[in-house]
């Protein structure tokens, strides 16, 4: 899953989690988590350092499998064609 | 820039839910500071909801149906002029072009100006003759044809397969998936618009449109693009909101190009889903309904078709227009007093005593 940057990049995304993507005009919302990645996906970090981002900035219960949460969240994207 | 003083008559005062173009190109020149003209509403029926726009029109003029005739329009335009004032006529409807364009000349003469395409121009956008604009590879077209009787269905339906769209000559357009389907909406088509009735290719992918404006010489004064993002039952848009695609903005100018496109028109597009295509479905040799957000969006295309048709100078370029500009209409009743419906009734004509809000 490749997200595109420049598609990213133009996205207004709200502190409140509200997205509008000016290519399509489609418009979605994203809980704070979602708003985490979807900011450090813009900033261009790899899997990795979201997965750390994420570890630094939420209480976590200690079973959650961020890689693969993160992976999902990218599959929403591309149904959004923000990613291939 | 002086104000514009100019009076001018703008058709298409019907706004149900189905809306004509009329309110909303009266609320643009409404929205422009240095347009300090009067406006003349034209309808088809003393009822039509934009007669009854608090604030919005000068006077109203109801029009002799298009069955009447060219002449009886004409006369009846005479007439608005001796009693109003009339120095631009800017039509919104599909089914009244063809007589304007017919006696542009006479318009012209009486001092009454247009901005509006040739005839020629008008031909080549039509429904019917759309395919042919595919000749430039720069415009993709769904196959699709006019016909004129229902036996062609089933070979249509061979050829564009189902679902398959069938639509009105002027307006409309339904998805059907059976031949039984298609038969029923080509008889209502008729019944409603006349003959042809098109058949179009079904694609699926999300529709965009853009508002626009040609100079008659192959140029683009502005387009502003737009996608919908609530609909009526009957498909129609209640909200929508402007995007920034310059796909969407390249194609619209090519079409402008290739028909050397003078005044307004929309540009009707599908994204196709799987490819990202961009395929044009259909052209409306006129403003949409929902050309007011190109005025509340930062680019007043029809404030420029007034100027132009007065022969006025235009931005150059045309403002950038905000993207992530929404329109949500809404439906209200509006108060009026039985003497408007009388005096529309009777006289067919009325001129609003009661100060026009800037």
């Amino acid at each position: 899953m490749n997200p595109d940057p420049a598609r990213l990049r133009d996205l207004a995304i709200s502190d409140s989690g509200f997205v509008f993507d000016p290519f399509t005009g489609y418009t979605f919302t994203v809980n704070a988590t979602g708003l985490a990645i979807l900011q450090a996906l813009k900033e261009g970090l790899s899997l990795d350092l979201i997965v750390r981002r994420l570890q630094d900035s939420f209480e976590l219960e200690g079973d959650e499998d961020l890689a693969r949460d993160v992976d999902e969240f990218c599959v929403r994207l591309r149904d959004q064609k923000l990613a291939r | 820039m002086k104000p514009i003083t100019a009076a001018v008559g703008i058709t298409g005062m019907n706004a149900t839910d189905n809306p004509a173009p009329g309110v909303a190109v009266a609320r643009s020149l409404r929205h422009e500071p240095t347009f300090a003209g009067k406006l003349i509403g034209l309808g088809y029926s003393a009822l039509d909801p934009g007669f009854y726009a608090e604030g919005l029109l000068d006077a109203a003029s109801v029009l002799p149906f298009p069955s009447a005739g060219k002449d009886a329009l004409l006369q009846h335009l005479r007439t608005v002029q001796e009693t109003f004032g009339l120095d631009v006529l800017v039509p919104n409807l599909d089914s009244e072009l063809r007589a304007i364009l017919g006696f542009e000349r006479e318009l012209n003469e009486l001092g009454i100006r247009t901005f509006l395409p040739s005839m020629e121009a008008l031909e080549r956008s039509s429904k019917a003759q759309l395919p042919k604009l595919a000749a430039n590879p720069k415009i993709r077209v769904p196959d699709s044809d006019a016909f004129v009787t229902a036996d062609a269905i089933p070979k249509l339906g061979q050829r564009l397969g189902f679902p398959l769209v069938i639509k009105g000559v002027y307006y409309g357009g339904d998805i059907v998936h059976t031949e039984a389907d298609a038969v029923f909406a080509f008889h209502k088509y008729v019944a409603t618009w006349g003959l042809p009735v098109i058949a179009q290719r079904y694609i699926a992918g999300e529709e965009y449109n853009v508002a626009a404006v040609g100079d008659g010489h192959g140029n683009t004064v502005g387009a502003v693009a737009m996608r919908k993002m609530a609909l009526t039952d009957k498909g129609k848009g209640w909200s929508g909101v402007t995007v920034d695609n310059p796909e969407l903005l390249t194609l619209a100018e090519e079409v402008i190009r290739e028909l050397r496109w003078r005044g307004p028109l929309e540009v009707e597009v599908l994204r196709e889903h799987d490819t990202g295509v961009l395929e044009v479905i259909e052209i409306n040799p006129r403003f949409p309904a929902w050309i007011y957000l190109a005025a509340g969006a930062g680019q007043n295309l029809p404030y420029y078709v007034v100027c132009l048709a007065l022969g006025l100078p235009i931005p150059k370029p045309a403002p950038r227009y905000r993207v992530g500009t929404l329109f949500v209409r809404i439906s209200l009743d509006q108060i009026s007093q039985l003497e408007t419906y009388g005096q529309l009734s009777a006289t067919g004509n009325i001129s609003y005593e009661k100060k026009v809000q800037p």
